[in-house]
């Protein structure tokens, strides 16, 4: 396990780097500096000696590379730089809003995996019935809406039609303001889970070890929790890690919609204001939290399924 | 039986989006953007407004026929963009090998880790609102997939006897990785592509709900949606029918991916992005 995790630490730190720098060069080489953006925006002329003042104090003049190793070297300390707008240190910005985004990602996925598995897996014991090809519509329907609108119909419906829950907001962060947003962002993880699980569940069935334990008159629930159930886990397993890693990315127009006070709203009210380290932070979290995800999930099979080792 | 269906229903949505696109001037009611009259303003759909009016006044159907272009544009264009970085990337790696390959498999590996829409965001946020930035930055953030097929099969064809037989008669590393190698790997292609389509359109559909991507007055579905939140209460209407037109179009390009994937690439169960 632990060399395992070794090995998958010493794939992740490059990579990070390597974002670290994409997410830095984005915002600082391309054209259309944020300054002169503000400019552009119409949101008022700024004078030229006071924009040459502001470059001076947000070290944009400095050389290239200095300017990047100042932002790796306070990176290293968990330092973020401060907030161009609020002055306040990115990383206390990011973290006010770091919880409410996990618990929104944390319930759609719940969401996602409680109704996508069983759909996938009912749909994968009867191929070609009725149920399999309803199941697939959901699915494929899942896939096809667009997040936001179906926030929004859900909003219609059940907030200002049926008035049974809060149509946007926080609140106290409790279910009843979590629930809507929640379902919205997990429509499409849970349509792709009940395609993959469908497709490994029936890749399991087919398998020789399946025809075995039938032969030798093992009972077929037991067969089905035993041997086709764990054996079509790691597949599903990959797919809920995949898609949990993404979906704070994803979260970002769910969040936007409900007025959700997360780190994917903080990143567009950011874009907005011209906010470049409240920006990068955001992007930057939103990287981390899938790689780490993703190195879990890589921790999760070994402990699943014995035949996986990494040499 | 559901291979057909798929196929059917699939082609005949994209189809009905791409005819309605290309008519959009001669079947709107109005203009999409200069007919905006407050005497008109949030009518119910009915037999003068089939599918309502928005809050200045314009005919919501117009706008969403003329959205058509819009998203058929932003999803053709990024997703040919996309196959060209990833073919031309994922052929050249997989026949060289090496330090190329070595590189290209990092940069896939990458692209992978950012999520596309905040990749595609970030972009936005540089450029700005508008139709080439979208362009630009949903065509060059979603080609790790085409890539890593394309270098997939290259691997898996490059030691089949015609390529062999080509390199003997002296054909050169492009010319058989063109004539030879890319003909055979189209099939997979087709169908991220077709699939890649539908993201795009989602992704151009959430930018400009954002505010990033095509931005008011223009008729995308997108920013028609980000106008009509406000007006929910008073105007369902105006919500309801962008909404639709995005999650039709997407859904006829999944039954699409889904059906020629069936026909195309009978081998990949479950390789979708």
């Amino acid at each position: 396990m632990l060399t395992v995790l070794v090995r998958r630490l010493a794939n992740v730190i490059p990579t990070l780097f390597a974002i670290v720098a994409v997410v830095f060069l984005l915002f600082s080489v391309l054209p259309g500096s944020f300054i002169s953006a503000m400019n552009e925006d119409g949101r008022g002329m700024i004078d030229p000696a006071v924009m040459e003042r502001m470059r001076k104090e947000m070290g944009l003049d400095d050389p290239l590379i200095e300017r990047f190793g100042k932002y790796v070297g306070h990176l290293a300390i968990g330092d973020l730089g401060n907030s161009f707008r609020t002055k306040e240190p990115v990383t206390k910005l990011i973290g006010d809003r770091l919880w409410p985004s996990l618990k929104l990602v944390l319930a759609a996925m719940l969401f996602a995996i409680v109704i996508g598995v069983p759909l996938g897996f009912i749909a994968a014991l009867k191929p070609g019935s009725v149920t399999d090809a309803t199941s697939m519509v959901v699915a494929i329907s899942g896939l096809s809406l667009p997040k936001f609108w179906l926030g929004l119909m859900l909003m219609y419906l059940f907030a200002l039609q049926l008035k049974l829950l809060p149509s946007f907001g926080y609140g106290d962060g409790g279910l009843t303001h979590l629930t809507l947003p929640a379902i919205a962002l997990g429509v499409s993880p849970m349509a792709l889970l009940a395609r993959t699980t469908r497709a490994a569940v029936l890749d399991v069935l087919n398998a020789d070890f399946v025809r075995t334990a039938r032969s030798k008159g093992m009972s077929e629930p037991r067969v089905v929790t035993w041997h086709v159930m764990r054996n079509a886990l790691v597949l599903v397993i990959t797919t809920i890690g995949l898609q949990f890693g993404s979906l704070m990315g994803q979260a970002v127009v769910v969040e936007k919609l409900f007025a959700w006070p997360g780190v994917g709203s903080l990143l567009v009210d950011s874009v907005f204001q011209r906010d470049v380290p409240a920006v990068q932070g955001c992007i930057l979290l939103i990287v981390l939290f899938f790689l780490a995800i993703n190195t879990l999930i890589d921790l999760a099979y070994v402990a699943i399924d014995p035949r996986i080792r990494y040499a | 039986m559901k291979l057909r269906t798929n196929l059917l229903v699939g082609g005949g949505l994209v189809g009905l989006a791409i005819v309605v696109a290309i008519l959009a001037p001669w079947i709107q009611i109005t203009d999409p953007v200069l007919d905006a009259n407050l005497m008109n303003a949030e009518i119910p759909p009915g037999a003068d407004f089939p599918f309502g009016t928005d809050q200045q006044g314009r005919d919501i159907y117009s706008r969403i026929v003329h959205g058509a272009r819009i998203s058929l544009t932003v999803g053709l264009v990024s997703q040919i963009a996309n196959t060209i970085i990833g073919v031309t990337l994922g052929l050249t790696a997989g026949y060289w090998g090496g330090l190329w390959d070595d590189l290209v498999s990092g940069v896939t590996n990458l692209m992978l880790a950012i999520p596309s829409l905040i990749f595609a965001l970030a972009i936005m946020a540089i450029l700005g609102p508008g139709l080439v930035s979208l362009l630009i930055a949903l065509g060059l953030t979603n080609w790790s997939y085409s890539c890593r097929i394309a270098r997939a099969q290259v691997l898996s064809l490059k030691s089949q006897g015609y390529v062999q037989a080509a390199r003997i008669l002296g054909y050169g590393d492009l010319r058989i990785m063109f004539t030879q190698l890319l003909p055979n790997m189209l099939g997979p292609l087709i169908v991220i592509a077709t699939l890649g389509m539908g993201g795009s359109i989602l992704a151009e559909a959430a930018l400009s709900f954002l505010g990033l991507g095509i931005r008011p007055p223009y008729p995308s579905w997108g920013s028609m949606l980000s106008e009509a939140r406000d007006q929910i209460t008073t105007a369902p209407w105006l919500s309801v029918f962008p909404g639709l037109a995005i999650f039709l179009t997407v859904l006829g390009l999944n039954l699409l991916g889904d059906g020629l994937r069936d026909i195309l690439d009978p081998q990949s169960q479950e390789r979708r992005a």
